[in-house]
């Protein structure tokens, strides 16, 4: 997939994405042992968007499972189709139960869901397994099977081996601790917020219109509100969101009022306004 | 690929180096196996040895399996993989401390990391070291810093920049801060400079195994120093979230009893109305009440943050909670605390400020207050409610009362204390511990970790 680390930066950058070298390290590694990724950060710093990224670069087909409370097998692997076999085994009266039984657990009758579909086919494919922590731990059970050794086994169909691994990105936001089975399977990155040079590079590209004196200030000010312990740290997109609103008020530099009046476009809690207002000596809101 | 990973690292230098990283890693209490030791080998395979800083989050990836364990390992790995032996050239001889301090400010202006990197191997060669004969010397970050005295280049770098830019725009005010945190990474990389050169005179393992601190949630509450209570903290904040979805997964499970007819119906279906998975009526979840009785003394001031963090989580999760701060005398708290404003150190304040818990003395009295409690605040424990005591049981000589406790024990459904004292500490000096164990349920929750489990196991559904 990849020849290098430096391959992986300068094709992830291709596609628009700015992989710091802890990130661009890891998905070669990934890439090159064959082993899923878990990707764990605070919201906002590009976790499903590395999956997406990855999936431009090599051209591959992006399978996304999006887990949430009480998602289950069925929704996960696979599922039959009983409405279809249904109407199967009433269209044909005629034949035997052996025939009947053959038929209606066939490929046709088989709904393929994101892990199967992911596991199937010679194509290259990114598994995108987003917000993990937010499935249910019998949900975790199937998941060490999957990527323990990419195959599924259908009990009607037999084993489903992957001929082609699919690159495997599982995305967490730390609401639940996944298990250390599942830790264990997985190469571990932590996307934290990128340094000052790099979070210039990620305003100017996504915001084209910016200058660099305004994308600095920008960045000079939300490293400021990183290290204030707030109840939530602003994060990349919030950095993107708030340059994005200053060109938009046709701000050219940043001043006491264009900070006071748009600091709720970076910081989403009251309290958190107030005591950055405090800190930066802004006039009282 | 393994065969390959076998021959061409034959080079056992790197395996001892790699084989003794982990053993470390384990020393520091994160679970590695030899799987995850056997795909750091070929990680190295796969990255090569040119690049350190590729190497270093090679082996992260590969051996980690959270964000916790990452100061650690950074650490073990500076010593198992270090920059270099020795002194690199161009360094050494006289130092002088002034151009020393000079280089430092411009770098510092600059914001220049490899000159930072430069300097911090310079001033530990020239001012870290200590002892003469072998055996006592040795390298000292403490010492290095004290001569250099970095931190008090904030003016001087503060005036260098504005001189350069300009002063007068916005992000001018944040200047003074980002200088600080400057200091601080070069306070670090001395440190990590000084404990580089120790290792080579006592021995990697030593020093990986003695001079290391440890992760955030091992950390002792009464021991944890200012900022590492700051740390711990980020690591505590999102109790009240995983509190949340732990005791949801506790109260699904603990679905029993009647079937819901509508929704089995709808769920055979699929089964061509076979209903082969019955499905269980919800059950309306019990408002349990809770009752915290927290010590706010001095003694166990670095853990009463953590009672405060532990009281605002559970106040965000459970509807009836009555809160109950304590020194000598007890007051209720729970008109102070703010729904979903985690904040302990102003939440503290602000217990001290407006709530009376001190009589005429302020060392903690848990038989007065204890006692107090029962009298006043009777009305507060029913059969329904669990109570949290929260405190080190160290009575200052004073009566423990134990049957106000045992008062407690019978009215309330189930009592808890969380101790931060080592058990092996309990019953040492004034402390009340045992006789009160006998009649409570009684745990140490010495950090983050214990805590974190005792919370989710403990609460009621």
């Amino acid at each position: 997939m990849f020849t290098s680390v430096d391959d992986v930066s300068a094709r992830l950058a291709e596609t628009g994405y700015l992989a710091s070298p802890a990130v661009a390290t890891t998905v070669f590694l990934a890439a090159r042992l064959g082993k899923p990724l878990l990707v764990e950060g605070p919201a906002g710093v590009g976790k499903t968007e590395l999956a997406k990224a990855v999936a431009r670069a090599c051209d591959a087909r992006l399978v996304r499972l999006q887990c949430y409370e009480g998602v289950d097998e069925s929704r996960a692997l696979y599922e039959w189709n009983h409405a279809k076999q249904l109407l199967r085994i009433s269209a044909g009266r005629g034949e035997t139960w052996d025939e009947a039984r053959t038929d209606i657990f066939s490929e046709e009758f088989l709904l393929p869901r994101p892990l199967l579909t992911a596991i199937r086919g010679d194509d290259p494919k990114v598994l995108l397994i987003d917000e993990t922590d937010k499935a249910d731990v019998e949900i975790e059970g199937l998941l060490l099977e999957v990527l323990g050794d990419f195959q599924v086994t259908v009990p009607e169909l037999g084993t489903v081996t992957a001929t082609r691994r699919p690159f495997t990105v599982l995305t967490s936001n730390a609401t639940r601790e996944l298990s250390e089975a599942l830790r264990r399977r997985c190469l571990f990155l932590h996307i934290g917020f990128p340094d000052a040079e790099l979070e210039r590079r990620i305003v100017r590209l996504k915001v084209p219109g910016v200058d660099a004196a305004l994308a600095e200030s920008v960045v000079r000010v939300v490293g400021a509100l990183r290290a204030m312990d707030l109840r939530k740290a602003p994060s990349v997109a919030e950095t993107v969101d708030w340059a994005r609103t200053l060109l938009a008020l046709g701000a050219s530099t940043l001043d006491e009022t264009v900070v006071r009046d748009s600091l709720g476009v970076v910081l989403k809690h009251q309290d958190d306004i107030q005591k950055a207002a405090a800190k930066l000596d802004l006039d009282a809101l | 690929m393994t065969a390959d990973a076998d021959t061409d690292l034959a080079d056992t230098d790197l395996v001892t180096r790699l084989t003794g990283l982990v053993d470390a890693l384990r020393g520091h209490g994160l679970r590695i196996g030899t799987g995850e030791t056997v795909d750091a080998a070929r990680a190295v395979e796969a990255l090569g040895l040119a690049d350190r800083e590729l190497l270093r989050e090679g082996l992260a990836a590969t051996l980690l399996h959270g964000a916790g364990g990452r100061p650690v390992f950074d650490a073990v790995f500076d010593l198992y993989f270090p920059r270099g032996v020795g002194v690199p050239d161009g360094v050494g001889g006289e130092a002088d401390r002034e151009a020393l301090r000079a280089r430092l400010a411009e770098a510092l202006a600059a914001n220049d990391s490899a000159a930072l990197a430069r300097l911090a191997v310079e001033a530990v060669d020239g001012f870290g070291g200590y002892g003469d004969s072998p055996g006592s010397d040795g390298w000292s970050s403490y010492r290095t810093l004290d001569r250099l005295r970095p931190q008090t280049l904030l003016a001087r770098v503060r005036d260098e920049v504005r001189g350069r830019d300009g002063a007068g725009s916005f992000a001018d005010r944040l200047l003074e801060d980002e200088i600080r945190r400057r200091i601080e990474e070069f306070r670090r990389l001395v440190t990590a400079e000084a404990r580089r050169r120790a290792a080579e005179r006592r021995g990697r393992d030593e020093i990986a195994r003695r001079a290391l601190a440890p992760t955030a949630d091992r950390v002792d509450f009464l021991l944890a120093g200012k900022d590492r209570l700051a740390e711990l903290r980020r690591t505590v904040q999102p109790l009240a979230r995983k509190l949340a979805t732990r005791l949801a997964a506790r109260r699904r499970r603990a679905a029993r009893g009647a079937i819901d007819l509508r929704r089995t119906l709808r769920g055979s279906l699929s089964t061509g109305g076979v209903p082969v998975k019955p499905v269980l009526r919800r059950r309306r979840p019990a408002r349990p009440e809770l009752v915290l009785l927290c010590d706010v003394s001095g003694s166990v001031a670095g853990f009463s943050d953590f009672t405060m963090l532990l009281v605002q989580a559970l106040h965000d999760q459970f509807s009836k909670v009555r809160v109950f701060a304590f020194v000598n005398r007890v007051d209720e708290v729970t008109g102070l605390l703010v729904h979903g404003a985690a904040d302990p150190e102003g939440l503290n304040a602000r217990i001290r400020a407006e709530a009376r818990l001190t009589a005429w003395h302020d060392s903690s009295d848990y038989g007065a207050a204890l006692g107090e409690f029962t009298d006043r605040y009777a009305d507060a424990v029913g059969p329904r409610t669990t109570v949290f005591v929260l405190g080190d049981a160290r009575t200052n000589m004073a009566d423990p009362n134990l049957p106000a406790l045992q008062d407690l024990t019978r009215r309330a459904r189930r009592v808890h204390w969380l101790n931060p004292e080592p058990r092996t500490l309990w019953g040492t000096g004034d402390s009340a511990a045992p006789a009160y164990a006998e009649l409570v349920d009684m745990r140490e929750c010495r950090n983050a970790r214990q805590l974190d489990a005792l919370v989710g196991r403990l609460l009621p559904v």
